[in-house]
């Protein structure tokens, strides 16, 4: 709090707009607070919780203290300080999440809190894992993905199945089934299947937002919310539109957890292999559009806003700017195209619908007819015209399913991946920040040093210690979130090309099959149309 | 626009000159052969020019060519209509006007915006409008096309005067379109037409062949005028379902700047070109085949209940008639003229009966032949688009697969 005090009032040049932001965090926080009063949030302590609302605020100014726990610097002897609580590391969302078994999980990754002294509670802490895991982290990750790839042995396969719908009424929602078969060594068993539903997976991805995106990871966004959709199924409508939207959400979740796990880091993520094992999942409530994570949210997206708009940062890396131009063309053709798909599952629909009734009235046609053979060719072609109808059906599920929700998918990647370039700007604004404290140390030292005020000038001198290795800090956080994001960038780009490759052609043979069909079906109809004598 | 579109020679040369009647049945009569050879589409109107081969004593030449615009096709079908010795038979339906609005429409916006879009996306959409224009066209002269060679093979009409002069007289026929007030007055008829049309429906029929088929193309009539509806619908939707235009296809391979695998998706949007086109055809055809055959048997079938209500007029006068004599030689009053007005309706009506059956079955045995001529080339076209599509997206399949 103090931090962020001294970042708000000494950074002129965004005087205003940082105050603005400041008062706004104040606000929030004191219904923050408030809210987790009212919580029963037991494994909070009290000083954990001042702590935690430092967490909190450090967190909205997203101060990476995480190149200090990259996961090059975890050693596995670094295995210290298991038993300690590790509240205090939790994520600033997990504040008002129920008491979590994740003490003995806690993830390398996870942001120190930035305070005025040094905290008993940045030392870095390993995870702790059954030492079957262990051999995992003996080397680097760096080393650990390119083996991975290389080896070939991506071998995981989830799929998300069985939507079940608990409860009714209002308070009712889908339960959906994840089965995961691996022969991963970081898994305890070969084949696990677990019950999630939909918060459960929103309340993973901002987990692993919250960890890995400040680092430069590109985490593969989460489906959206429904509101609309969500609400048909709870009052119960069992119509096709609800029938559909439960399939649509099905197939976006196995696809998310798809790509989350091809992801080399978050597979390794105990978050990740919590959701996917363990059978009780603490409820993800902070996902809640009006919890107070979620005002959170709300306000961390506006200061994210207002960030990206006042800090100009200089970009020196020829490789990033070039990047970041493709990236926005290539949002804004996406969604070109995603929007004409879109019209296309429309229009191939409503073929359908037309096809079917051109089908009932060829075949009324064909009754009222009194020439018999022509009666029975037209009431052939409207069976033919019938069968052409589902076959347009179907193409337009796969149309749907196939392109058009990968299209949506991209469109979400893209701005995550965008969202991950903000971040590495806003380390940047970090690192300079850092750097212009550094210089008023020094003046103020400086000044001091005339002044003759021993007591004060060794406060100062600490400060500046302080503040140089904070500079370091900011120096090294900012070539890591480079590096991690130019690698990220090269592996997303090859798993975008591969995607797409794979569901084109999958897409080519449903149109091939189609083919394939229409022609048996006109084949069969020719020979009684030849018939009419 | 138009000059493009003097379009004689080229849009005669795709389709083959075999009998032209799409949905009719024609015997080619050495006697008299009409047809349409070419077609000018200007301004607001189209000149077709119709060129007649006959041996007929009738004619001053064996071959000649008049120009003639679709007012004075409807002045033919009307003076035909009007004609009370024709009372008897199906009058060929009327060619329907030509109607280019929407797609010259098209064309407009499409040069509108021609500044906002690149030139190949330009040349592309123009060629497409184009093409569509062009089968409106074409579509329109077989239409006229049809009513002539019907006319041409009916035993009675083709001996017609108005007929002749219409196919001889190389003047204009100064036939000026109704106007106003007398499409007004044409459409009061047609009220009071229908309301007698319902009341002479009612009435049932001592022979059986005319009951049998007067319900049999009541009910025609109106499931073919609901199956034209709908298969038209369905044949535009068609036209939509066809992956995104030039476009989004570029924008695919866009999407893909490595250069790797541009080749890939290049191929992709190569294929997804071709097919379109493909699809475009298909559409066009089944058009063709399909929904047109609907429309024109729609308009057939009214004209054969057109003669089943005038037959019905006929056979009400002569009841009538009799009635009327009755009564006059009950109240032996006026009873030569009652005599007279009922022999004149019995011929009439004995007149018309015996020419509608035969219309009738004729009208059937044409029906049958046009809807087998045109199911069955519906079904090879289509089979062999599919079959076009299917290789392309095959061997568009097989390249990328192996393109690992």
């Amino acid at each position: 709090m103090s931090c962020m005090k001294r970042l708000c009032h000494e950074t002129r040049s965004h005087d205003r707009l940082r105050r603005t932001l400041a008062v706004c965090l104040r606000l929030s926080r004191r219904l923050l607070l408030k809210m987790s009063e009212e919580r029963d949030a037991a494994a909070l302590s009290g000083s954990a919780q001042t702590e935690g609302e430092e967490d909190l605020f450090v967190s909205a100014m997203e101060s990476p203290e995480a190149a200090r726990l990259s996961a090059e610097d975890i050693s596995p002897s670094s295995n210290g300080p298991k038993a300690e609580p590790m509240l205090l590391d939790d994520d600033p969302d997990d504040l008002f999440a129920e008491a979590t078994e994740e003490v003995s999980l806690d993830s390398p990754e996870r942001q120190p809190i930035l305070s005025d002294g040094p905290s008993p509670v940045i030392t870095p802490v390993t995870p702790v894992m059954i030492s079957s895991r262990a051999d995992v982290f003996d080397r680097s990750p760096d080393q650990d993905e390119d083996e991975e790839e290389n080896r070939d042995t991506f071998d995981i396969q989830i799929s998300v199945s069985d939507p079940e719908k608990v409860g009714d009424g209002m308070n009712a929602y889908m339960v959906y089934k994840v089965l995961t078969k691996t022969s991963l060594s970081i898994f305890s068993r070969d084949e696990v299947c677990v019950k999630r539903r939909f918060s459960d997976f929103l309340g993973l991805h901002s987990k692993l937002a919250s960890k890995y995106m400040h680092m430069g990871y590109i985490v593969p966004p989460a489906p959206e919310k429904s509101i609309v959709g969500m609400t048909k199924v709870k009052v119960g409508k069992e119509d096709l539109s609800s029938v559909e939207f439960v399939e649509k959400r099905r197939s976006a979740l196995e696809r998310y957890l798809l790509r989350t796990v091809k992801h080399p880091a978050l597979l390794k993520d105990p978050d990740v292999l919590q959701f996917l094992e363990s059978s009780e999942l603490p409820r993800a409530v902070s996902t809640q559009a009006l919890s107070g994570a979620g005002i959170l949210r709300m306000v961390n997206k506006a200061a994210d806003a207002v960030n990206k708009m006042t800090i100009k940062m200089n970009e020196s890396d020829a490789w990033f700017e070039e990047k970041q131009q493709q990236f926005e063309n290539l949002d804004v053709q996406l969604r070109k195209l995603h929007a004409s798909v879109e019209s296309l599952v429309c229009h191939r629909k409503e073929l359908s619908v037309n096809t079917a009734s051109f089908a009932k009235s060829a075949a009324m046609l064909g009754n009222s007819e009194d020439h018999t053979a022509l009666s029975r060719a037209l009431s052939q072609l409207a069976e033919v015209e019938e069968k052409i109808d589902q076959l347009h059906q179907d193409q337009a599920c796969a149309d749907f399913y196939l392109i058009s929700e990968l299209l949506g998918d991209y469109v979400r990647l893209i701005t995550a991946v965008k969202g991950v370039f903000d971040q590495r700007m806003k380390t940047w604004a970090k690192c300079q920040d850092a750097q212009v404290m550094l210089q008023r140390k020094r003046e103020a030292e400086a000044k001091l040093q005339h002044a003759n005020k021993p007591d004060k000038l060794q406060q100062a001198k600490d400060e500046i210690r302080e503040w140089e290795g904070k500079v370091q800090q900011g120096e090294r956080d900012f070539e890591q979130i480079s590096k991690n994001i130019r690698r990220e960038v090269g592996r997303f780009e090859k798993d975008r090309v591969k995607d797409f490759r794979v569901v084109i052609i999958k897409y080519l043979e449903s149109l091939v099959h189609t083919q394939q069909q229409m022609i048996k079906y006109w084949e069969a109809f020719l020979p009684e149309a030849k018939a009419i004598a | 626009m138009q000059e493009g579109l003097d379009d004689g020679p080229d849009f005669l040369s795709e389709e083959d000159r075999g009998p032209r009647a799409v949905n009719v049945d024609l015997q080619t009569d050495a006697t008299l052969q009409v047809d349409i050879s070419d077609a000018l589409s200007e301004r607001d109107k189209v000149k077709f020019t119709v060129h007649t081969k006959s041996t007929l004593p009738n004619f001053k030449q064996n071959e000649f060519s008049v120009v003639r615009q679709h007012e004075e096709f409807i002045w033919l079908h009307d003076s035909f209509v009007e004609n009370e010795e024709y009372a008897g038979y199906i009058i060929p339906p009327a060619p329907p006007k030509p109607d280019f609005d929407a797609s010259r429409e098209k064309l407009q916006k499409l040069g509108e915006g021609e500044g906002s879009m690149t030139k190949e996306e330009f040349t592309k959409m123009k060629q497409e409008l184009e093409a569509e224009y062009l089968a409106i066209f074409k579509k329109t002269v077989a239409m006229h096309e049809v009513f002539l060679c019907r006319v041409a093979a009916h035993p009675v009409l083709r001996k017609d005067l108005n007929f002749h002069v219409f196919l001889e007289y190389n003047q204009d026929l100064s036939v000026r379109g109704k106007n106003k007030k007398e499409k007004l007055e044409d459409f009061f008829k047609n009220v009071v037409k229908s309301a007698d049309g319902v009341l002479v429906a009612g009435v049932k029929d001592v022979d059986d062949f005319f009951e049998h088929e007067k319900t049999f193309l009541l009910e025609y009539h109106n499931r073919v005028k609901d199956a034209s509806a709908k298969s038209d619908r369905m044949i535009s939707k068609n036209a939509f379902c066809v992956w995104p235009s030039v476009n989004g296809v570029k924008s695919l391979t866009c999407f893909l700047f490595c250069s790797l695998i541009n080749r890939f998706f290049l191929k992709v949007s190569e294929l997804f070109e071709k097919t379109r086109k493909i699809e475009a055809r298909v559409a066009a055809d089944e058009d063709l085949k399909l929904a047109d055959l609907l429309k024109y048997y729609l308009r057939e079938s009214q004209a054969a209940k057109d003669l089943l209500y005038r037959r019905g007029r006929a056979l009400a006068d002569y009841e009538n008639a009799n009635k009327a004599l009755d009564k006059a030689r009950a109240k032996n009053k006026d009873v030569l003229q009652a005599e007279t007005t009922q022999q004149v309706c019995c011929q009439k009506f004995e007149k018309i009966s015996e020419s509608a059956k035969q219309e009738l079955i004729d009208f059937k045995t044409r029906r049958v032949a046009a809807f087998r001529k045109n199911l069955v080339e519906l079904a090879e076209l289509e089979l062999k688009h599919a079959k076009g599509n299917l290789q392309l997206l095959q061997s568009c399949l097989g390249v990328l697969k192996g393109d690992t």
